[in-house]
């Protein structure tokens, strides 16, 4: 992937400045939480593993901005700035990893393993890929009611070579649902690198056998990302159909905060942390003179806050008790 | 006279008529009419949105329609053969099964399947995968052994806000013919019917092995009063209390079903009466299945696999004299 200067062309579309202040602030809050979790992780204080989205903040973001309230996400596990752009809180997240019983699942699932159905956020699972079928029958009930409301998708790249990618993807595009998949190329399932996942040169080529249109773009270029996914959502919203964007980025960490990832050549991490999202975006819109200073500081201390008060708020919650196991296996 | 399709047939219709968010899914149901024609005609009167025909894609639209159904609607999933459901079956236990209780909302998704042997099928036509499913809480199982029941299960199913995995028996498609009352009616998930009373063995079964079992009662005619049969209907979650009752007046018990031995439905059956009423038991509990191979396709094969009356009759008479 070429490491470009982030698309300023005036000629192309651009989002408004209070869209510019959302994308940074969610982008920010996506980072702060997730530092704030890998320092509670180092503590021992989750219970369980942790996975991050350090790098790869623009992609969930950058399309999640572009939803209504009635529009339907199902993001993957480093999309954390798609929940918070729907709507979902620091305090949410933080009750959920920490297993309380206020959380989203109540204690029963990990990570971010969870959704917020109020704000049309939907849950993936371990089983990679699971969701694009599922987020293809959110789609089709958009299409039954005749609706306008569109659905995003997000998987990596890993999961793009299992069944139900596949099954999910051609089921979208037979049946024209209005929904956008997203593949957030970081370029690692675990520890396989892209050239053992495929025998194409991008994820997108698998995408465009389906018979829908595909974009590659650089992730890591918020605006990149933003450009490319307002067509392919305008698309889905005037009925015309799926679309596949593939957002390639750098995963700066191992799989999960217990593994060094010693696999990866220390090129790959320097190419990553050269082209930081958010850094990128932010020089982009204080050289552009969209926003001050000023704003960013605002930015900066207004999420500070919100993420420490949040912490707080979860670590003195309650664990659900233990016979609460038994209850909400059925719906009523 | 109305058979145990056409009943399904009948159901899904009315059901589709009267709730919009009913669908059909699945492959062949369309303009074909299902490979059993259990949708018959049903895409001229809804139209291909809501009679969805699909690619060879079991997991594919088993995700759609739990992603459907999360948004309020209520698939119907026509799996072409119920051996094909392991291919859904990722979608099923780990995705249907589980989000209510992870999420709290409802996943109101019905799976039909033509289950069970006894048309020369093979091994990849005939099986019967109900305790696949029993062992996954969050789903509900059911196999109507009747016309009545085969329609009355079905708008249950439709209706209930579970996943339900609706296990129709392909021998009975054609064979079993009742008058069913015209009005609408359900038949209550989890509850088990007595089908013939009797006062000195309990049979437990469900699906195409209740006929079986009746067959049985004819071949044993010097035991009339003695035999009861229980047809399950619900296999998860199944009627404890019909069944403990019944055992309570009996004090024996067998237990007939056509899906294999080890991990059927009669061992988790056999437990539970040995933990709640052991000390009314007279007998043994035996069971009568089919043996642990896979299912077979020579008539001599699958005839020496599928339990039948014969074997039922054999059992029974040993119980009743033991």
């Amino acid at each position: 992937m070429s490491e470009t200067a982030l698309s300023t062309h005036d000629s192309e579309v651009s989002p408004n400045r209070d869209v510019l202040l959302k994308m940074l602030r969610y982008m920010k809050l996506h980072r702060a939480i997730e530092s704030r979790l890998e320092i509670a992780y180092r503590q021992g204080k989750l219970v369980g593993p942790l996975f991050v989205g350090t790098g790869e903040e623009a992609i969930g973001v950058a399309g999640a901005v572009q939803l209504g309230a009635k529009d339907v996400i199902f993001p993957s596990h480093r999309d954390l700035g798609g929940f918070l752009a729907k709507g979902v809180s620091a305090e949410q997240v933080f009750l959920h990893y920490l297993g309380r019983k206020d959380g989203p699942t109540r204690g029963r699932d990990a990570n971010l393993h969870f959704g917020v159905w109020e704000h049309r956020v939907g849950s993936f699972i371990s089983h990679m890929a699971a969701t694009v079928p599922v987020a293809a029958g959110a789609a089709f009930a958009i299409k039954s009611r005749n609706q306008a409301h569109v659905v995003l998708c997000y998987n990596g790249d890993g999961s793009t070579s299992r069944g139900d990618w596949h099954e999910g993807l051609n089921l979208a595009a037979v049946l024209e649902l209005p929904i956008v998949y997203v593949c957030v190329n970081n370029q690692y399932a675990y520890s396989t690198p892209l050239s053992r996942q495929m025998a194409v040169d991008t994820v997108a080529e698998r995408a465009s056998g389906y018979g829908m249109p595909v974009q590659t773009v650089d992730g890591n270029d918020a605006l990149a990302v933003y450009r490319a996914m307002q067509p392919a959502i305008a698309r889905a919203r005037g009925g015309l159909g799926p679309s596949f964007v593939e957002c390639v980025t750098y995963r700066m960490t191992g799989h999960g905060a217990h593994d060094p990832a010693d696999y990866v050549p220390k090129e790959f991490f320097e190419a990553g942390a050269r082209t930081d999202p958010i850094e990128q975006f932010t020089n982009w819109l204080l050289s552009s003179s969209r926003v001050s200073p000023f704003d960013i500081d605002a930015i900066v201390r207004e999420i500070e806050a919100e993420v420490e008060t949040a912490w707080a708020v979860a670590e003195e919650s309650d664990y659900p008790d233990g016979p609460e196991t038994l209850e909400g296996v059925y719906a009523d | 006279m109305t058979t145990y399709i056409e009943a399904i047939r009948q159901g899904l219709l009315e059901e589709m008529r009267r709730d919009p968010d009913v669908f059909l899914i699945g492959e062949d149901i369309g303009a074909f009419g299902g490979a059993f024609k259990a949708t018959d005609g049903l895409m001229e009167e809804f139209g291909p949105l809501r009679v969805v025909d699909t690619p060879i894609a079991e997991a594919g639209f088993t995700g759609l329609s739990i992603g459907a159904s999360m948004m309020g609607m209520r698939p119907v999933v026509e799996f072409q053969f119920s051996d094909f459901m392991s291919c859904a079956f990722d979608q099923i236990t780990n995705f249907a099964a589980t989000t209510h209780y992870r999420l709290g909302i409802p996943v109101p998704v019905t799976f039909r399947a033509p289950t069970g042997g006894g048309f020369n099928g093979g091994p990849f036509h005939s099986g019967c995968p109900e305790m696949y499913y029993v062992h996954t809480p969050g789903l509900k199982v059911v196999a109507p052994g009747t016309v009545y029941d085969a329609k009355g299960l079905l708008k249950a199913s439709i209706r209930d806000d579970n996943p339900v995995i609706y296990l129709e028996h392909k021998h009975l498609y054609r064979r079993l013919k009742e008058d069913i009352p015209e009005e609408d009616y359900v038949v209550p998930l989890g509850k088990a019917s007595v089908k013939v009373q009797g006062t000195g063995l309990t049979i437990l079964t469900y699906g195409a092995m209740l006929h079986a079992c009746l067959a049985a009662l004819e071949l044993l005619p010097d035991h009339r009063g003695a035999i009861e049969i229980i047809d399950l209907r619900t296999l998860l979650p199944f009627d404890q209390e019909t069944i403990l009752d019944s055992v309570k007046k009996t004090g024996k018990v067998l237990i007939v079903h056509e899906a294999r031995r080890t991990g059927g439905i009669a061992g988790e059956l056999t437990a539970v009466i040995a933990d709640q009423v052991f000390e009314y038991l007279d007998a043994p509990i035996r069971r009568v299945t089919a043996p642990d191979t896979p299912v077979p396709y020579a008539p001599p094969l699958e005839d020496f696999y599928l339990p039948n009356g014969s074997d039922v009759a054999k059992v029974a008479s040993e119980l009743l004299a033991y």
